[in-house]
This record gives C-alpha cells, sequence and structure tokens, in this order.
C-alpha cells in the first residue's frame, strides 16, 4: 500500500531500552522502538520471537525488568490509560457460555460506552448475524472476530491487536485490514502483530522482531530496500541471516 | 471502584449462570434434595433432624459457592479473560464485589427455596426466626464465596480446584460441632476447630435456630464469620495481578 502522508508528529508508543524476562529467560533485550500516531504499525516476526511479550508489556499486563515504555504520553499501565487502548489477546478472551453480544455489552459497560456502539463494532467486525449465539457454538475464526470486537468497544485512540488475522479465511482477512486502515484513517493508531509476512503490505510501518531484539523497522518499500529483495517474506529471512552471520 | 463496573461485573456472572441452567439447578435442588433425605434418615429420631436440620440450611451455601467461585475464578485465570479484564478500567474490587452480588443474589435463592422446603413441608422447628437462617445462610455463602476465591489462586486445574472441597472444607464440617458437641472434643481438637472459620458460621446457626438467642457470643460469631471474609477477600484480591510474568 502507498502512503503519501508524511510520518505523524509525536509518536502513540515509545519504547526505551526494555528488558523483559520470563521464565528466567531474556525474552525482550534491550529493546528500543517508537510506533507512529495514526498509522497501521505491523509486529512482524517468527513465533517466539516476542511479539506477544512487548504487545502485554504495552498494554500494561506484564512485569518488565528494565525499561520504559510511553504510551501516549504517559507510562504504560498507567490507570487512566486502560481508557484509551483497546487489546486484543493473542486467544480469544470472551466468555464462552454467553452470546456475543453479551459479552461485548459487559466490555462496552465497563468502558461507559453507548449500548448503541456494540451494534457498531458488531458490523465492523462483520458478526451482527451471529450476535445472539453463545460464543462456544462459534468457529475459531469466528470467535477471534469476537475478541477483536471487544478491544474496538469505546473506540479506544489506540490499537494493540495480537495476530487478529491469523486463521481467518483470506476475504476475511482483507476485509479486516481494510478495517484496520480505516481505522488508522479517523486517527486510531494501531498496533497489530502477525507471523504471516503477506500481511506486512498491508501496514504503513514494519517492526521485524527475532529473538527480542529489532531485525527492520521502516515502511514496506524501505524494508525492501534494505535487504534488496522485494519479495517481504525473502526480505525477512534475508535480514535473519544477515543479522546471525 | 465504580458501581457501573461491579454491576456490570455482577450482570455477566448472572448470565453465565442463567446460560448453564444444569448449574442453576443443582445448585437450586441438591440442597432440597439433601434436606428431605435427612428428614426420611431421621423419622423415627426427630429429635436430630430438629437439631442439625436448621444449622444445615445455613451451610449449604456455603459449600456451594466455594465451589462455584473458586472454578468460576479458576476459568476466568487459565481463559486469559481474567488479564483482559486488568487491561480494563475495572477494579480489583469490582471484580470481587460484582462475584460477591451474583453469587449472593443465588445463595438467598438457594436458602430460600431450602427454607420453604424445610420449614413449610418438612416440619422443621426452630426456635429462632426463619429469616435469621436465610440471613446466615447469604452471609455464609458470600464466606464460602470469599474463601473458593482465595483457594482458586493455588490451583492449576479444575481437578486440582474441585479437591480443595474435601481438603478445605470436609474437615471444618467435621469439626464445627455439627457432629459433635465441641465442648466433647479431645483438646488438641478443640483447639483446631477453635481456629476454624466453620465453627463461627455454624455457632451462629446453632444459637439462631437451636437457641433462639442472640447473645454477645452470637455476636462475636457473627464478626469472626464477616472478618474472616473480609480477610479472605483482601488475599484473594491480592492474588488478582494486573500485571503478571
Amino acid at each position: 500500500m502507498i502512503d503519501y502522508r508524511p510520518m505523524a508528529a509525536a509518536p502513540s508508543i515509545v519504547v526505551e531500552n526494555l528488558r523483559i524476562r520470563r521464565g528466567g529467560v531474556i525474552v525482550l533485550d534491550e529493546l528500543s522502538l517508537s510506533v507512529a500516531a495514526g498509522r497501521v504499525t505491523g509486529l512482524l516476526g517468527p513465533s517466539g520471537s516476542g511479539k506477544t511479550t512487548l504487545m502485554r508489556a504495552i498494554v500494561g499486563v506484564q512485569i518488565v525488568e528494565s525499561g520504559t515504555i510511553a504510551v501516549l504520553d504517559e507510562p504504560a499501565g498507567t490507570p487512566s490509560l486502560r481508557w484509551k487502548v483497546g487489546y486484543m489477546t493473542q486467544n480469544p478472551a470472551v466468555y464462552g457460555d454467553l452470546t456475543v453480544r453479551e459479552n461485548l455489552r459487559y466490555f462496552a459497560r465497563i468502558l461507559d460506552a453507548a449500548p448503541e456502539s456494540v451494534d457498531e463494532v458488531l458490523e465492523t467486525v462483520d458478526m451482527t448475524p451471529f450476535a445472539g449465539r453463545v460464543v462456544n457454538k462459534l468457529s475459531g475464526g469466528q470467535r477471534a472476530r469476537v475478541s477483536l470486537a471487544t478491544a474496538l468497544v469505546g473506540s479506544p485512540e489506540l490499537l494493540v491487536l495480537d495476530e487478529p488475522t491469523v486463521g481467518l479465511d483470506p476475504v476475511l482477512r482483507r476485509d479486516l485490514w481494510k478495517t484496520f486502515n480505516d481505522l488508522a484513517e479517523q486517527g486510531k493508531t494501531l498496533l497489530v502483530s502477525s507471523h504471516v509476512m503477506d500481511e506486512a503490505d498491508h501496514c504503513h510501518d514494519l517492526l521485524l522482531l527475532r529473538e527480542g531484539t529489532l531485525v527492520a523497522t521502516g515502511t514496506p518499500a524501505s524494508v525492501r530496500k534494505q535487504s534488496g529483495r522485494r519479495d517481504l517474506d525473502e526480505a525477512f529471512l534475508a535480514l535473519i541471516k544477515e543479522e546471525v552471520a | 471502584m465504580s458501581f457501573r463496573a461491579t454491576f456490570a461485573t455482577a450482570v455477566r456472572v448472572l448470565n453465565q449462570l442463567r446460560r448453564d441452567p444444569r448449574t442453576l439447578a443443582l445448585l437450586l435442588f441438591v440442597p432440597v434434595l439433601l434436606v428431605f433425605l435427612l428428614e426420611q434418615l431421621f423419622a423415627d429420631r426427630r429429635v436430630i433432624f430438629q437439631q442439625i436440620g436448621g444449622p444445615l440450611l445455613g451451610l449449604f451455601p456455603l459449600i456451594a459457592m466455594f465451589l462455584v467461585t473458586s472454578i468460576t475464578m479458576l476459568r476466568e485465570r487459565v481463559s486469559g479473560t481474567l488479564e483482559r479484564l486488568m487491561a480494563l478500567p475495572l477494579a480489583k474490587l469490582d471484580i470481587l464485589a460484582g462475584y460477591a452480588i451474583a453469587f449472593g443474589f443465588v445463595a438467598a435463592l438457594q436458602a430460600i427455596l431450602v427454607s420453604i422446603v424445610a420449614f413449610g413441608f418438612l416440619g422443621l422447628d426452630t426456635q429462632g426466626p426463619s429469616w435469621a437462617v436465610v440471613l446466615l445462610a447469604v452471609s455464609n455463602a458470600i464466606l464460602g464465596m470469599s474463601l473458593g476465591l482465595f483457594v482458586s489462586a493455588f490451583a492449576r486445574t479444575e481437578f486440582q480446584a474441585i479437591q480443595f472441597m474435601p481438603a478445605f472444607i470436609l474437615p471444618q464440617i467435621l469439626l464445627c460441632g455439627l457432629f459433635t458437641p465441641r465442648s466433647q472434643m479431645a483438646g488438641w481438637m478443640r483447639g483446631v476447630s477453635d481456629a476454624l472459620p466453620f465453627t463461627y458460621a455454624y455457632d451462629a446457626l446453632h444459637r439462631a435456630t437451636k437457641l433462639g438467642v442472640f447473645d454477645e457470643r452470637f455476636a462475636l460469631d457473627l464478626s469472626v464469620t464477616i472478618g474472616v471474609t473480609v480477610l479472605a477477600l483482601a488475599l484473594g484480591a491480592s492474588t488478582l495481578r494486573r500485571r503478571t510474568g
């Protein structure tokens, strides 16, 4: 995708020298990065590269060893941020024994969002026909969309979405990426993780993560240039090898 | 803490129960069946039924709520919904109070139903007023809920959580004075009994039903029950971590 807008001024997320240990192992080591406001930033990397840990740290539910994270100009984990940051976990975190609408209504009530906002997010994730269904009876992809919908409730400024398109069919994936771009168009900031490189072209900016360190950053075009490959999948492999060599 | 988020949580928990009619039926009708069995068992020895029937009415909700809460809270921890809630503008106390309201309501229904059957149809007769049994049953239910909440932090699976019932609850039932008056217990046993919250919950019921007296000792019983509830809730709240490793 070609993006003609200039890089936005103030970044929504600034991470500096972040180090996180999980189970004694260093998962993120001296990581520094920033995420521009009003853009879709793809956080890409193989499984186990630390994407989820970074996202958990940004939404303030991860114990951090050292370093700083500023989210919308406040330290990550600040209570007021919980109103402004929407989070979609990697495994759908919704109540399986409730209907889709009951789930969303619970989130809307907590966030003091208007009841109509539930209908809006249902429409956004294309789940309106399933509103009355119990979540446990839905397919995996549908469940993922309900989980995504919970992140959209209350129209937060910043969306942190952990692999929202994984396991979905191609048509739906394309629709969701369009939705993400529309949301950025409206001024929202999105940080979207994926381990599927084909999705990189839907993003304005990329952060390529490998074993807790950044391998490359920049627009898809500049990442291609850095690696000298046209295919982003190959570009990523080339950059990883470079790093290793 | 916010009234809105607490109320939303209570509604959500009640909705989950409503979507699980089997559990709801078991919660409401098993105590009725047990009291009926008890009455039949002591058909020739009405004195015994009169003696243990009243206190037992007040202990059923404690056991039921202990089980229901420990499993429900374990599910929240394991399924990832708790982590999701921690990223929302929701105080830990909102979650706990929401649970207390929802389960307190169900416990009241349970106590009223079993009281109607026992007092109305099975000829149970107590010295004290029957509403005192219902009120004590609700306060015991909330005690059971807070204990269940606390122990759920120490279980990794639902199997373990269920095993906490015989480990945590049965010794207390044996030692509370229901089967053998505490004055007839060996010294060490009595000492253990003194340290267990059930002892006070049972004693309050015993005083309200058998003796019909609301004396200083009753006030002490009630204070201990409420005190342990608050302590267990505080300990339970400390096991709900906003940030995890």
